[in-house]
């Protein structure tokens, strides 16, 4: 039996208490105002809810508090609590779990921006690569086959190293002959090699190409500019 | 800076995080304590039960799901720890008919000077109501327990929730009258 709908007690009314206490939601708060500023006697009838309200807090305020004696007792059994293990963290459940809290709509959102980040992210990096590139250069990492040095005041060879010779070897033989790796390979496989920071006398440089001809390391060499 | 967050702190606690758990028991053990008392009427058993709801928060901490407050599951655990305590004890029954029992009717001094005073005459009768009426009362008016949230912790519907707030309401004002206090409603 619902003596509430005998009474005809409106839902509104039913509210009125959420209402002093403030826990409605906006919609029933709303319709809550706009029944309280058109109707006198739920007026007054809510101002008994608001007694009854106070009266309420009021009372329980005086009720104490409990004595350390209760903490204390939960901490002795809480220390008398098996070791507790630590959780195993699943990264791949959390990840599930998080797309599939998300809207579709969410997620298309979602989706869009990180495809946006990753075309601006693209166009900077290629921005700072152009710029690097365009501007004098030094320092820095640049590949072999990428000239570094072409057209500067040193001297230079081409070197086609033995195909048997290993990296151990070419390095070993850079490094005896004070040699540097300035470009290449380019097509037949030739390395361009500094062998001296100035311009050397041609008869000078034809020595030491014919110095380094000699090693077992080396199948082919020629001074060049 | 926002204090973190009774959510957090449960997330800590089901790591086994002691610190984590002072913090939560420090922040509502007063509610919750006031909250059985009202229920147990009794300080020492109120004090006896805390301890025990917030072992259970501490025990089940990882299995909390935050689909309610944790305010809201601590009072739910509260709620289940007092009526089973109620029901241990051989002098006080649960039903409406034993819980009426628990009324108080005699015109003590205090009622008598209640009569007086129209506020300690609403406290005086926020007292008498039954453990059913009194429970609801102090959950959408100390707790600040959405309509929801009272279903959810008394384990009752929504529109049960309304229309018992309605008639606990209503037997306050009856109380009050009897202590010749009219305030016109119902």
């Amino acid at each position: 039996m619902n003596a509430a709908k005998e009474t005809d007690v409106s839902d509104i009314e039913l509210l009125l208490p959420w209402h002093a206490a403030g826990t409605l939601g906006q919609r029933d708060t709303q319709r809550v105002e706009a029944a309280l500023a058109t109707d006198p006697e739920l007026a007054r009838r809510y101002e008994l809810v608001r007694e009854e309200l106070g009266q309420t807090i009021h009372l329980n305020e005086t009720l104490g508090a409990p004595s350390a004696r209760a903490m204390d007792a939960l901490f002795a059994k809480i220390g008398a609590e098996p070791a507790r293990r630590a959780r195993r963290i699943d990264l791949g459940a959390r990840f599930r779990g998080f797309f599939a809290d998300l809207s579709p709509r969410t997620l298309a959102w979602s989706a869009s921006a990180a495809a946006l980040a990753i075309v601006l992210q693209a166009a900077v990096i290629g921005g700072v690569m152009l710029k690097g590139n365009g501007a004098a250069h030094v320092g820095g990492y640049q590949t072999a086959s990428v000239p570094s040095n072409v057209g500067g005041e040193g001297s230079y060879v081409l070197i086609r190293f033995q195909p048997e010779a290993n990296a151990a070897a070419i390095d070993k033989f850079l490094e005896s002959n004070r040699l540097s790796l300035v470009g290449g390979p380019s097509a037949g496989g030739l390395y361009r090699v500094e062998v001296a920071p100035k311009k050397l006398a041609q008869s000078d440089l034809a020595g030491i190409v014919k110095k380094l001809q000699e090693d077992k390391a080396v199948d082919f060499i020629a001074a060049t500019d | 800076m926002q204090p973190t967050s009774d959510e957090v702190l449960i997330g800590r606690i089901a790591t086994g995080d002691r610190l984590a758990m002072q913090v939560l028991y420090a922040r509502h053990h007063v509610r919750v304590y006031r909250f059985v008392l009202r229920l147990v009427r009794n300080e020492q058993t109120a004090e006896d039960l805390i301890s025990d709801v917030f072992l259970d928060v501490w025990r089940q901490a990882a299995k909390f799901e935050g689909r309610a407050a944790v305010s809201t599951w601590m009072l739910s655990i509260a709620r289940f720890k007092a009526l089973s305590a109620l029901r241990r004890r051989t002098d006080v029954g649960l039903d409406d008919e034993m819980a009426d029992a628990i009324e108080d009717e005699a015109d003590d001094p205090e009622t008598v000077l209640a009569k007086k005073d129209k506020g300690a005459a609403l406290r005086q009768c926020l007292s008498k109501l039954t453990a059913e009426h009194r429970e609801v009362v102090d959950l959408v008016y100390y707790h600040e327990k959405s309509v929801a949230e009272v279903a959810d912790i008394v384990g009752i519907p929504e529109a049960t929730v309304k229309t018992r707030m309605f008639y606990a309401r209503k037997r306050l004002s009856e109380l009050l009258k009897e202590q010749g206090i009219d305030r016109g409603w119902p």
